[in-house]
Parts: structure tokens; sequence; C-alpha cells
């Protein structure tokens, strides 16, 4: 793998009284996608949301690119090339959903080939294109959010459980769609829950647990490894199945 | 003994504790120590407004609401009384049935309130208060036949409590022992009474649970407390309190009327009382009712001395004139929230001095 | 992937539920029925109803600003009040300023005095919500409690300030000549500054609407009252925007203010605190942080207190909590109420 993009060394964050990251050392390489796996509470969203300055981190530091973004506002965050796509997908469901995609094109109208790919990943853009993104179903509205995240070109795009809830095609669909973003020259930090989905595309993984990264390494060296599965899948994936 | 008395709340703090027993001791011998008319009129108001401010920092202070309709209850206790002595004339039962009848309706409009209101959150509250406080001033304003609208309600009280009636001939210390000194007493206890009971309640378990969904109501609701029963008894009790006061400012006064109870102005005075003299703790309550009004009594007028001796300065004489006075109160009060939200008590506490 | 796999759907609700979506609307006809049948007369009722759509129109336009200025940041401004009182005074000062255009028997010259007036007291209300916004509401954002505590310390402090520059007695002012005296249609006479007022009120509604709809900038308010997080993550600094929601807020306030003195020929330090009460009863009706809501809310409002005031004078404002009461109880989180992630 090539140089990092993205550095967390020992971040803290504490929501109230709560001390949700005990120190957090996490390297996410240029290209590819990076998955980040581990069971309910272990602290995965805290970490994206802490990325994107959402929360502060109380100690510790988080560079990208060889800059210091520990302290740096959300708006200014996203500006550097962060794109978030949050548990809840974050959709305007006042606002349809053209005018979702337009407000996340911060740098001028959108480009219409991007949209054109955009649509060809994602038909639902196209054929809701002007209702209300309020009606949409889980799926589609996540499939809004992801395609939000992309309406211009980003550096880096966190994605926090985009299968979560969702039926087996549509799990589908968003899986190759994140692969044919993955030929692009964006970088994917992805949180998931699903291991099958996230071991079919995922190229380094890290493990949390308790606020902690308790393992990373290489996907394909985690696929090989049945007994390195059986310890850390007890671990973080009891919840799910 | 004494530490029963405060429901083992005591003031931790060696300059509160002397400063509240100055006020108390003052306020005990108000007769002996400042005689004049004034003098007295002040110390009963002091009594009144502590245990009325008391009464809102329980809902403030303790229950973390903020209600708008403070001066509301407080009235209901003065019409109360005050109708019940002009109906049926002036006699101790006619006080007694006033007074219950005041707490009784403040209670059911609390409740109502409450549980209307409570569910949501603490700004529908206060909208909702402040609303319904508005209306019922001018509802009372209105219904002249009855309350004698902004004219208000003159009545004669009981003579054993007025001028008029001489418990002994002589003077004691050069005071003479008349009904208004008894009227004094009964305020005095009154309101003494009502405040040993407030320590008893914000000590009690009650007091306790009330704190902690006042901190975090979420956290409370998960652990199987129903917040808004909570939320609303402190409502009622409160209110049951403020009618009370209402009803010693009625008896005191023997005249009631929208400008002296149900006013805006008096809400907002409340409210400044309560966070100068300090948000939950209940001595915020004696300290912040004894300096606002002391400093409405006598700072106005320190004030027009000093306007006037300014007052070939145009701007800055207007900026200190002895009306303006709550504007500089105004300024206190919003250093006082942001700066020291624990106010004069949470200061002196911190200090240990 | 295919179309297939994605079946699209189309979550229409059924017509029944549509139809209660719709309902609040139909409230205003409603009750302009009601009142029409209880008041009886024609001549009579149209009057009232135009006074009723004047009065609520005014009362929307100062009421706008609050409920987005909530919805955005979950801000509730309890000195809201001040700005009202201020622009207000700013814009009778204008008009004593102009006395000459305001007397003058000119449509022109009294329409421009008014304009400049309202310009004025726009622009210095919207100053005055940036340092309000600045000194008072910024350090306690989060905190309602102590918003409520600080906005209406910062309420107390505007009113002392508006004693100290204008001095302690209430101000009056007549209307402009040409705004002053009636139409008469038919049997019924319509005030004109009634008609002015409903005209400013609607050209603003319909404005607002349009930029809440159709900008950008209206694009990312209503956003940001359903996920202000979200909107920060795409880039955009919701703190600045809400400032100017606030600025705005509060110059629609003082025009609120211009026109509701305008009305009544007197204004008191004290009128904002007092139009406040009905400005909280509308918010509260409409749902906190609704536009549309707040718009119906305000017709609703001052409707009923003009017949209520025609038919039972004593029980005008008792009679709008009854309202609210009746309308919290079908909806408890007013007519519309918004949708809020997290």
């Amino acid at each position: 793998m090539s140089e990092p993009l993205l550095q967390l060394s020992g971040v803290h964050t504490h929501i109230g009284p709560y001390h949700i990251l005990q120190g957090v050392d996490l390297t996410v390489p240029k290209g590819g996608v990076s998955v980040l796996l581990g069971r309910n509470g272990a602290g995965k969203s805290t970490t994206l949301r802490t990325i994107m300055g959402l929360w502060t981190a109380s100690s510790g530091s988080i560079t990208f690119q060889g800059r210091d973004i520990t302290r740096m506002e959300t708006p200014a965050i996203s500006r550097s090339g962060i794109a978030f796509v949050p548990e809840n997908m974050g959709i305007f469901t006042d606002l349809t959903v053209a005018e979702n995609m337009t407000l996340a094109a911060t740098k001028g109208p959108i480009d219409p080939k991007r949209l054109a790919w955009i649509q060809e990943l994602f038909p639902p853009v196209r054929t809701f294109w002007n209702s209300s993104a309020g009606t949409l179903s889980g799926g589609q509205k996540q499939m809004l959010a992801v395609s939000r995240a992309i309406v211009e070109s980003r550096v880096l795009i966190l994605i926090d459980e985009p299968t979560k809830g969702l039926a087996p095609a549509i799990i589908n669909a968003m899986t190759d769609a994140l692969k044919e973003l993955k030929e692009t020259d964006t970088t994917i930090l992805l949180v998931e829950q699903n291991f099958a989905m996230a071991s079919s595309i995922g190229d380094t993984v890290a493990v949390m647990d308790d606020g902690r990264i308790i393992h990373d390494g290489d996907m394909a060296e985690m696929v090989a490894d049945k007994e390195l599965q059986e310890r850390l899948m007890g671990l973080s994936l009891e919840a799910h199945q | 003994m004494l530490t029963r008395l405060l429901s083992g709340d005591k003031p931790r703090s060696r300059v509160l504790t002397l400063l509240l027993l100055v006020i108390v001791i003052s306020l005990a011998f108000a007769p002996f120590l400042f005689p004049g008319t004034k003098s007295l009129e002040t110390a009963a108001r002091i009594c009144i407004f502590i245990a009325l401010v008391a009464s809102y920092d329980l809902l403030l202070g303790y229950a973390g609401i903020v209600s708008f309709a403070h001066t509301m209850f407080f009235g209901i206790g003065a019409y109360g009384t005050a109708l019940a002595q002009s109906v049926t004339g002036p006699s101790f039962v006619s006080i007694l049935w006033g007074t219950a009848a005041g707490a009784v309706v403040a209670a059911i409009f609390a409740l109502a309130i409450g549980l209307f209101s409570l569910r949501v959150k603490a700004i529908f509250f206060a909208m909702v208060t402040l609303a319904v406080a508005s209306a019922f001033a001018v509802l009372v304003s209105q219904m002249s036949w009855l309350t004698g609208g902004e004219d208000g309600l003159n009545y004669r009280i009981p003579r054993e409590l007025t001028p008029a009636f001489k418990l002994i001939k002589a003077k004691v210390f050069d005071v003479r022992i008349d009904g208004k000194l008894l009227a004094y007493y009964l305020v005095f206890f009154a309101s003494a009474c009502l405040f040993l009971v407030m320590l008893r309640i914000v000590n009690s378990p009650f007091g306790r649970t009330l704190q902690a969904v006042r901190d975090n109501a979420f956290r409370a609701e998960a652990i199987g407390y129903r917040v808004v029963w909570y939320r609303t008894t402190a409502t009622v009790l409160s209110a049951v309190i403020a009618a009370l006061a209402g009803s010693l400012l009625a008896i005191w006064l023997r005249y009631t009327g929208p400008a002296t109870t149900l006013s805006m102005e008096i809400m907002i005075d409340i409210l400044l009382m309560v966070v100068i003299g300090g948000m939950g703790t209940l001595y915020g309550a004696v300290l912040g009712a004894t300096i606002f009004i002391l400093a409405q009594m006598y700072l106005q007028e320190l004030m027009g001395v000093a306007s006037n001796a300014t007052s070939f300065i145009p701007f800055v004489s207007d900026l200190i004139a002895a009306d303006r006075w709550l504007l500089w109160l105004g300024v206190l009060f919003i250093l006082s929230v942001y700066f020291f939200p624990t106010g004069i008590v949470g200061r002196l506490r911190a200090s240990r001095g | 992937m295919s179309e297939a796999t994605i079946k699209p759907r189309i979550e229409k609700a059924p017509l029944g539920e549509r139809m209660i979506e719709k309902l609040p609307v139909v409230l205003v006809p409603a009750l302009a029925m009601l009142g029409l049948i209880a008041v009886g007369n024609p001549a009579t009722w149209l009057t009232l109803t135009v006074a009723g759509l004047a009065m609520g129109l005014m009362i929307f336009i100062m009421a706008s600003g609050l409920t987005v200025v909530f919805g955005l940041m979950d801000v509730i401004n309890f000195g809201h009040g001040a700005f009202i009182s201020v622009g207000a005074f700013v814009g009778f000062t204008v008009l004593i300023w102009l006395g000459g255009w305001t007397s003058s028997p000119s449509v022109f010259l009294n329409l421009s005095a008014v304009f400049m007036a309202i310009l004025v007291a726009m622009l210095a209300t919207a100053l005055m919500g940036y340092a309000f916004e600045r000194v008072i509401v910024m350090p306690v954002y989060g905190e309602h409690l102590k918003q409520i505590l600080v906005t209406m310390g910062g309420l107390i402090v505007a009113q002392q300030l508006i004693y100290v520059f204008w001095g302690p007695d209430e101000m009056h002012v007549a209307r402009p000549e040409s705004l002053q005296g009636s139409f008469v249609l038919g049997e019924a006479a319509v005030e004109k500054y009634r008609l002015v007022a409903v005209g400013i009120g609607v050209v603003l509604f319909v404005a607002m609407r349009y930029v809440l709809k159709s900008t950008r900038i209206g694009l990312l308010v209503r956003a940001g009252v359903e996920n202000g997080e979200m909107v920060e993550a795409l880039g955009y600094r919701v703190r600045r925007l809400f400032l100017m929601v606030f600025m705005a807020g509060s110059a629609l306030a003082g025009l609120g203010g211009v026109m509701w003195g305008l009305y009544q020929e007197t204004i008191t330090a004290h009128m904002g605190q007092e139009i406040m009460v009905l400005v909280f009863i509308v918010v509260i009706i409409g749902g906190l942080g609704s536009v549309e809501g707040c718009f119906i809310g305000a017709l609703l409002v001052g409707l009923l207190s003009n017949y209520t005031a025609f038919l039972a004078p004593k029980v005008a404002l008792v009679s709008t909590i009854g309202l609210m009461v009746i309308i919290l109880m079908w909806r408890p989180q007013g007519l519309y109420p918004v949708v809020k992630a997290k």
C-alpha cells in the first residue's frame, strides 16, 4: 500500500460523561477501500464522526493529506475533500432528490456527465429526480446518500453502514456501485457489520472494540486466516447474524 | 435541632451563614430595629417575596422548568383571600377559606398546564405559560364586576390585624404593640414556615429525584422515573406555595390589584431575584429577594441623586436616572446567567468564605 | 445493475391521509365561515375579516423570523419582542422627520415616507439582531434554560434602552393622509391601511415562500432545519447561515413593529412584549419551526381575535388561548410538526 491519506493517532473522544474512543490509531492508505469492523457500540460511528469534526477529539491527532484537521470545523473538513454518509443517511426529506443533490455540489452546478454516471450507478436517483426525498424507500435513500457524497469528486468518502437494514438485492446493488466507485481515484473508509459484503470490496481492514483498534491488516490476509476470523468475528460480529 | 429544622441543608459557607443570620435577625426584629412605616413595608415585602421567589426556584432551579405563570398563581392566591374578605366581610374564617380556595384553584391550574405542556420541551412550557398568564391577567383586569378591574380590590381585614387594634397599652422599645405588628409577625412566621417546608421538600427523596430529572431527563426516564409526573408535581407544589404567598400579600396590603400581583413586571422581578441570588439553592431566594427589594426601595433614590449630580452630562444622567435601575439589573442578570449561573450563593460557596 | 432489481416504489399516502395532511389550510376559510354565521351581518363580517387578516398577517411577519430561527438552531428568542418595539420607535422617528411627506396630500410622498420608515427600521433591527445574536444568544447555544433567561434579560435591557433614547412616554404618530379613512364596499367599511397591511403581508409571504423553495439559501435553511449537522458535513457553515436568518428575522420583527405601530398610531416600549404573547400562540399553533404553520396560525389568531372582539370583547385573548389548546389536543406538535433528524 502507498502513503497514508488519513491518519488517526491516539484519538480520544468524550461524549458528555462517556469516554467513547479510548486511543484510536488508524491509518487509511491512499486509494482503495478500508473497512472498519466491530460490534455495536465499539466506536465505529464515533470514529467517523470524530474525523468529520462532528465530535471533537479530546486528545490525539487526525491528519489528512499531511494536514492536521483535529480541531478544524466540520465545514472546513468537508471542503478539504472528505464526504460523509452518516448512519442515519442524513437525507433532507423536506427537499426533493434534485435539491439534495444540488446542495451537495458545493463548487457550482452539477457536472452533467458526472450526474449521468451517478444515475447509471443508482437508477432511482434518476427515476425520482423531482420527488420529495421523504417519499423514497430506505434503500433508495441510502443510494441518494451515497450519490450526494460523490456528486463532485472527493478525496475520501466516509460511509457508515450503507447496507444496514437493506434487502439482499439492494445490498448487492450497493456493493456493485461501491466497487465501481473504487475504480475512480476516490478512497473509501467503510464501516460495516456485514462481513461478506466488506470482504468482497475491502483492501485493508481494521477491527474495533471498546473504543480501540484491536486488529488491522490486509483484507486478503483476514479472509485467508480462518482462525483470525473466528477470533475477531466472535468478538466483532456476534451482534450480527 | 437547627439542622433538623433546615432539613440538613446547611448554608455551607461562613459568609453566607453570616449574611443569612443578619437577614433573619433583621426581619425577625424589624419592627423594633427599623421603626417607621416604610421600613416595615419593606420588611414584610421581603418576607413574602422570599417565600414567593423560593417557590419559583423550586421550579426553575430544582426542576429546571422555566415558567412565566408564577405571578398568575401568586395572583390567584391574593385574589382568593381578597375576594373572601370582600364577599363575606373581614374574619379569620374567611381568610382561611379564601386562602384555601386560592391554593386549590392554583393547584388545579398548575396541574392542567403541567399535564398539558410538560411532555414536550422546556421552551414549550415557557411559551405556553407566558401566553396563559398574559391572558389571565387581561381577563382579571376586564372582569371588573368581580375583581375590580385595573383598580383592584380594597377590603377590610379582621380588626386584630389593623393598627386600630391595641394588644397592650404600653409601648415596647418605643414601638406600639398593635394589630399591624401582629400582621407583620403573621407574615414573617408564615413565610418562614413556607420556606422551611420547601427546604424539606428539596431535601427529600422527591427533591433529589427532581434534580436528577433536571440533570438528565432521558436517563431518569430510562431508570424508570415518570418524568412528567415529577415535573407536574413540582409545578403544582410551586404554584400552591406561590398562591399562599399571594394570600399573605393580600392580608398585608389590604389591597389586591393586577399591578401588585399579576403583572409581567413582577414576573421579571422574580426571575431577576432567583438568578441573582442563585438558582437551585433556596438560600439564593433569601439573598436575591432581600437585595432586590432593598435596591428597589432605596437604590433608586441613590441613583436619582447620582443622576442629578451628573445632570450636566446629558446621556450619562439618562442612563443612571432612578427609573433606569432595571437597565442595570438587566445587565447584571445577563452577566450572572453567563458567569455565575449559581448566583451569589454559588459564588460564596465556591470561595468557601 | 438493472432497473428490475430496484423496483421504483411510489409511496403515496392514501387519499384520506393526504386530505388530513392538507386539513390545516381549510381551517382558515372554515373559521371565516363560522365567523359569518356568528356575526350574522355580512357587512360587519367583511370589515372584521379584513381587520382579522391584516392583524394576522402583521403577526405572521413578526412571528416568521422567530419560528425559522427556532427550526434552524433550536434557539427560541424570548427577546424577539424587543425588535418589534425598536422597529416601531425607529420607524416613527423617521416618520416624524419626514413630517412634510406624511402630511402632504400626495400619495407618492406618503408612501415614500412609510417606505423610508420601514427601510430604516428594518436596517436598525437587523443590526440590532446581529449584536443580539453575537452577544446574547451565541454564548448559550444548546442550553435552553439559559437561552430563555438570557434572551429575557436582553428584552429587559432593550426596553430600558428605548426609555433612555426616546424617553418614558408613549409615542403618537398619525398615519399619512392617504392611509387614513376607509373604503366603502356596499355597506361595509374597510380601512385603507388594513388593506395595505394585507397587501404587504401577502407579498412578503409569497416572497418568503419563493426564497425558501427556490433559492440556494432557502434550500440550505430548510435542510438546516431538518438536519443542521448534515448541512455542515456538506461543507456549509450553519452558524453563519443562522446569523443571517437571525438578522432577517429581526428585520422582519422591525417591519412588523412599524406596521403595527401605524395600525395603532401609538407605540410604547412594552408593545413588543405584549404582541409576543400572540406571536408565541401563533408559533405554537403552527408548529415550532414551520413557516407554513406560522402563516395559518397567524391568520386563525387574527380572525378569531377580531370576531370575538366584536362578539364578546372581554374574552378576545382567552379565545386565542382556547384555540391553541384545541389545536394542541388535535396535534400536540402544532399544525405542521417539523421533522427533525437525530
